[in-house]
C-alpha cells in the first residue's frame, strides 16, 4: 500500500464550492475543542451565536452592519487578487477613507444636504485610493513588493488618524476623549426600525453588483483576468500592465476606503481611532474564501458578520476574551491554505501489486 | 533483437471530455531508439506522463521486467530507472546548474559532498563534450542548455529507459546533431531512449522502431527497414491526402516596414541587433535564416513593438513610426507568432474562446462599448477551431491543457485571424505535425494575396527554401545578405549563417 499523490488535472465547480465549506466545518471543530478547554460547551456556545446573530431582526440588522465594511474591504482587496496583486493595507485605506469623509464632514465647509454624502463617499475614495496606488506605483515602477508596502502603510495610517483625534481635531466640548465632534445630520447616513442598519449597507450592495458585472462581463475585467495569469501574455497583447497596476489598486484602495466612510457616516457618526476591529485584515481572509468573485464577498461577509456579533455575544455570556474570534479566523486562514493542496493534489491510496523483491 | 524489458498494456486514459488514450500498447527493448510518431493531440505526451508516473492510467498496466509496477510519481517511476524530460523544463531558474543537479538526487545525505558530487556531474558534462559551467545560474543559459541539464539530471541517476518529448523542437540543427550523437553512444551502452518528434529527418535517422499513435489508439509499430517516409506520414494520417499547394509570389514592390539601422540589447544588457537592416514588401514572404541566437528574438521583439531598439528608427510606408511603434498603438495590425508559445503567448488558464481573442478583443466584433461579446467570441472560436483543426477538447476547456501542438494552432489562429498587414513569426510549425505545418504554410502564403508582408524566422532551411519569397541571413546581430531561395543552394545559405559575405 502506498499513497498515490498526483496533481489535479481539472477542478469540478462543485469541489470548488466544496473546499471552503469544508474548511469551515473543520475550523468549527478546532475552535469548539479550545470552547471545551476553556469549559464552555461548544454546541451551547454556537447554538448562541446563531441566536445572536440570526434570531432575532435587531440580531440579524447587527449581523448586516458588521457585514457592511468587510464587503467594501473585501471586494478591494478580491479586485487587486484578480491580478494577482495582494493588498494586505486595506485596514490602511479604510482608515484613509475614514480621515478623507470626515474632513468633508467637519471641515470641507459643505453644507449641502444632496452634496454632502457624495463629497464624503468622494473625498474618502480619492484618499483610500492614492494610499494603496503608493504601492502599485511602487511596483509597477520599481517591482517593490506591494504585501511590504501596503502592510506598512497601514500602521501610517492608523497614526495619522491617531494624531489628529488626539490633536488638531479632537472635539473642544468632548471631555477629552480622542475624538471629533459629532457629524451635522445632513453627513450621517440614514439608519432603519431604531437599528444600527444604515445605508451604506444598500450602497456596498450596489457596488458588488458593479463590480461583478465589470470582472465577469466586460473587456476591463479581460484585461484583468489575462494580467493576473500571464502578465507575459498581457504584455504581449499591448495591455499596459504598469498602468494598470496603479490603477487597479487605486481603485482596491477606494473600495476599502468607503468601508471607513459606512463607518463614521453610518455607525459611530464621528471619526475615533478605533473604528475597524480589523476589517481589513479581515478582508484578505474575506476576498480568498469568496475565490475572487464578488458575489462570494457578499455571501462570506454576512458569514463573517455572524462571526463578529456572534463573537461579541460569547464575550458577554461566556467571559470569553475577544481573541476567539481572532483564534477561528486563524483556523480558518490555515486550513484553507492547507486546502489548497488538496485542491490541486488528488491522493489516493494504492495497493502495490505483489512483486517479489528482486536482487 | 532482445526481449523487451518494459511492456505497456492497455492503457486508458481520459480528462474530463476527452479520451486522450484509448487501449494503447507499446513494448520497448533494452538498446533501442523508439520513435512515437502521432498527430497533434494524439496522446504522445499523455502516454508519456502516464509511463513516467505523472498520470495514473484509468485501466491497463505496466510490466517492468515481466511484473506488474505502479508508477506513484515521478520519483518513484525514476527510481525504477525510467527518467522523461518534459516539453517544458523543470528547473529552479535561480539555482546554479549544479545545485538543480543536485537536487534531483534524492538520496542526498545531510551533510553532502559537495566536492565529490560535483566532480561526478563535471566527469558527465566533459564526457558529453558540453560547455557547461556548473555555477551558472540556470536563467543565464540557452533553452538547448537548459535542456541537457534536464538529461544530466536523468543521467546521474543511471536511468535505463530516458524518454524525451520533442527534444528538438527548442534546438538548433547543430544542438540537435549533438543531442542525436550523444542518443545513439548511449543506446551503444545498453540503454533505452523513447523519442518524440514531428521531424521526419530525425525519425528516419534515429529509430530502430517507429510506434505509430492515432487518435489515443496505437494503429501500428514498424521496425526500421519497414518503413519510409511516406508510409509514416499514411500511417498516422490515415489515407487523408496531406494537402498540397505550390508556392505563388504575391511580393508587391512597395515596401511595408523597413528596418533602418536597428541597434537592440537583450535583458541581460548585450548587444543583440547591430546596425541592423531591412526591408519587408508588402505581400512577401520574408524568411530570416540563422543560427538561433543571433539576434532573430531581438529582431522579432523590435519588429512586433516588445522591445525598444537603443538606435536607429523602424519606417510603416516610409513613415517613421519607431516612437508609437512600441507604446501599442499598431499591436492590432501586428500579428506575432512568439518563440516562447507558452511563457508569452498565451493565458493558459483562460479558455480557448477567450485566448482566441487576446489580440482582438477591443476590435468592434467582439467588444461593445465596454462589454465583451460572449457570442461573438464563442462564435469566432468555432471557426478558428474548425478551420485550424484544433483539438480543443470540451467548450470551455482552458488552454492549459491542450496539446503542445494544438497550443501552436490556437496562437497562429489567432494571429492571422486579425487580418494584420504585417506577420512576424518565429518558428511558427515548431511542434505541429506535418499536416498542420503543411497547412500552415499554404495560409501565410495565400495570405500574401492580401498585402500581408510576413517575417518567417526559423532555422528549418526545408520550410525557409518551400515559403520565402526572400532569404535574409542573420549572423552576430547583422545582416549578412539577402538570397532568392530559387538560385541559391543550402551550402551557400549555410555558409552565411556561419558569417561569410555572399559572393
Ligand atoms: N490535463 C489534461 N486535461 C484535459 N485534456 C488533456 C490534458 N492533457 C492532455 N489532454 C488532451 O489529451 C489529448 C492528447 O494530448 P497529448 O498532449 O498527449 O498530445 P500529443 O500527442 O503530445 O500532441 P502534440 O504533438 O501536440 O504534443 C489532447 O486532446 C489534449 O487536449
Ligand atoms: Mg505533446
Amino acid at each position: 500500500m502506498k499513497l498515490l499523490i498526483q496533481k489535479r488535472q481539472s477542478q469540478s465547480a462543485l469541489f470548488n464550492l466544496m473546499t471552503p465549506l469544508l474548511c469551515l466545518v473543520l475550523a468549527l471543530i478546532v475552535v469548539a475543542l479550545f470552547l471545551v478547554m476553556a469549559g464552555v460547551n461548544p454546541f451551547a456556545a454556537y447554538r448562541d451565536v446563531g441566536i445572536e446573530a440570526l434570531g432575532s431582526a435587531y440580531g440579524l440588522s447587527e449581523t448586516l452592519v458588521q457585514a457592511t465594511p468587510l464587503i467594501f474591504t473585501g471586494l478591494g482587496v478580491m479586485l487587486a487578487f484578480r491580478m494577482q496583486l495582494w493588498n494586505i493595507g486595506a485596514e490602511g485605506q479604510l482608515y484613509m477613507g475614514a480621515l478623507g469623509a470626515t474632513w468633508v464632514a467637519l471641515f470641507s465647509g459643505i453644507t449641502s444636504t444632496w452634496l454632502m454624502i457624495p463629497m464624503m463617499m468622494i473625498m474618502a475614495m480619492i484618499l483610500g485610493g492614492i494610499w494603496a496606488a503608493i504601492a502599485g506605483a511602487l511596483k509597477a515602477r520599481y517591482r517593490v513588493n506591494e504585501v511590504i508596502i501596503t502592510l506598512l502603510l497601514n500602521y501610517i495610517a492608523a497614526g495619522i488618524v491617531k494624531y489628529l483625534v488626539y490633536g488638531g481635531w479632537r472635539d473642544p466640548k468632548g471631555y477629552g476623549f480622542p475624538q471629533t465632534a459629532d457629524f451635522p445630520p445632513n453627513a450621517i447616513l440614514s439608519t432603519y426600525f431604531d437599528t444600527r442598519l444604515h445605508s451604506g449597507f444598500w450602497i456596498s450592495l450596489v457596488l458588488a453588483a458593479i463590480l461583478w458585472v465589470f470582472t465577469e462581463k466586460t473587456v476591463w475585467g479581460y484585461e484583468l483576468r489575462v494580467i493576473g495569469n500571464n502578465p507575459r501574455a498581457a504584455q504581449y497583447a499591448g495591455m499596459n500592465i504598469q498602468s494598470k497596476t496603479i490603477f487597479v489598486m487605486f481603485l482596491s484602495g477606494a473600495l476599502a476606503a468607503l468601508a471607513g466612510f459606512a463607518q463614521v457616516s453610518g455607525v459611530v457618526t464621528r471619526l475615533q481611532d478605533n473604528i475597524s476591529p480589523g476589517y481589513g485584515f479581515t478582508a484578505v481572509i474575506v476576498a480568498w474564501l469568496a475565490r475572487r468573485s464578488a458575489a462570494g464577498v457578499v455571501i462570506v461577509s454576512f458569514f463573517f458578520g455572524i462571526v463578529y456579533v456572534g463573537g461579541d455575544a460569547l464575550k458577554i455570556t461566556y467571559k470569553l476574551p475577544e481573541s476567539f474570534i481572532n483564534v477561528f479566523q486563524g483556523m480558518l486562514l490555515f486550513f484553507l491554505l492547507a486546502s489548497e493542496y488538496f485542491v490541486n493534489h488528488r491522493i489516493t491510496l494504492v495497493r502495490e501489486p505483489k512483486t517479489p523483491v528482486a536482487v | 533483437m532482445s526481449e523487451s524489458f518494459l511492456r505497456l498494456e492497455g492503457i486508458t486514459k481520459t480528462f474530463p471530455g476527452v479520451k486522450a488514450l484509448d487501449d494503447v500498447s507499446l513494448d520497448v527493448r533494452p538498446g533501442e531508439i523508439l520513435t512515437l510518431l502521432g498527430e497533434n493531440g494524439a496522446g504522445k505526451s499523455t502516454l508519456m506522463s502516464v509511463l513516467s508516473g505523472l498520470y495514473a492510467p484509468d485501466s491497463g498496466r505496466i510490466l517492468l521486467d515481466g511484473k506488474p509496477v505502479q508508477l506513484a510519481s515521478p520519483a518513484d517511476a525514476l527510481s525504477k530507472g525510467i527518467g522523461m524530460v518534459h516539453q517544458h523544463f523543470m528547473l529552479v531558474p535561480n539555482h546554479s546548474v549544479l545545485d538543480n543537479i543536485l537536487l534531483a538526487i534524492d538520496n542526498l545525505t545531510f551533510k553532502l559532498d559537495r566536492a565529490a558530487l560535483k566532480t561526478r556531474v563535471a566527469a558527465i558534462v566533459s564526457d558529453l563534450g558540453l560547455d557547461l559551467n556548473l555555477d551558472t545560474p540556470v536563467w543565464k543559459l540557452s533553452i538547448g542548455q537548459q535542456q541537457w541539464i534536464e538529461i544530466i539530471k536523468l543521467l546521474v541517476r543511471d536511468t535505463r529507459l530516458l524518454i524525451l518529448d520533442e527534444p528538438t523542437a527548442v534546438l538548433t540543427p547543430q544542438e540537435a546533431n549533438k543531442l542525436f550523437d550523444f542518443l545513439k553512444k548511449l543506446r551503444a551502452k545498453g540503454s533505452s531512449i523513447i523519442f518524440i518528434s514531428h521531424k521526419m529527418r530525425e525519425v528516419m535517422e534515429l529509430s530502430n522502431r517507429v510506434t505509430v499513435l492515432k487518435k489515443g489508439r496505437s494503429v501500428a509499430t514498424v521496425t526500421a527497414g519497414d518503413y519510409d517516409t511516406s508510409k509514416l506520414a499514411r500511417l498516422m494520417i490515415g489515407e487523408d491526402e496531406v494537402p498540397t499547394w505550390s508556392k505563388v509570389s504575391h511580393a508587391q514592390p512597395n515596401v511595408l516596414v523597413s528596418v533602418h539601422g536597428i541597434e537592440a540589447n537583450n535583458e541581460r544588457g548585450t548587444r543583440e541587433l547591430d546596425d541592423f537592416y531591412l526591408d519587408i514588401y508588402a505581400g512577401e514572404v520574408l524568411g530570416v535564416a540563422g543560427v538561433a541566437g543571433n539576434g532573430q528574438k531581438a529582431l522579432g521583439e523590435v519588429l512586433a513593438g516588445l522591445r525598444k531598439p537603443i538606435n536607429g528608427n523602424i519606417r510603416l510606408r516610409s513613415v517613421d513610426v519607431t516612437k508609437d511603434w512600441g507604446n501599442g498603438k499598431h499591436f492590432s495590425i501586428i500579428g506575432h507568432v512568439p518563440e516562447d508559445r507558452k511563457a508569452q503567448g498565451i493565458a493558459p488558464d483562460l479558455t480557448v474562446d477567450e485566448n482566441l481573442v487576446l489580440k482582438s478583443y477591443k476590435a468592434p466584433e467582439f467588444c461593445n462599448f465596454i462589454f465583451q461579446k460572449n457570442k461573438a467570441i464563442r462564435d469566432n472560436a468555432k471557426v478558428q477551431v474548425e478551420r485550424y483543426d484544433i483539438k480543443a477538447g470540451p467548450s470551455g476547456a482552458k488552454v492549459r491543457v491542450l496539446s503542445g501542438g494544438n497550443i501552436q494552432k490556437v496562437i497562429i489562429a489567432r494571429e492571422l485571424g486579425i487580418k494584420p498587414e504585417l506577420l512576424i513569426a518565429l518558428y511558427p510549425t515548431r511542434g505541429l505535425d506535418i499536416g498542420a505545418a503543411g497547412f500552415v504554410h499554404s495560409v501565410i502564403a495565400k495570405a500574401g494575396e492580401t498585402g500581408m508582408g510576413t517575417l518567417l524566422i526559423s532555422e528549418d532551411l526545408d520550410e525557409l527554401l518551400k515559403v520565402s519569397d526572400r532569404i535574409a541571413v542573420m549572423f552576430r546581430g547583422k545582416l549578412v545578405g539577402i538570397v532568392d531561395p530559387t538560385k541559391t543552394t543550402r551550402e551557400q545559405i549555410g555558409l552565411m549563417m556561419a558569417g561569410e559575405a555572399p559572393v
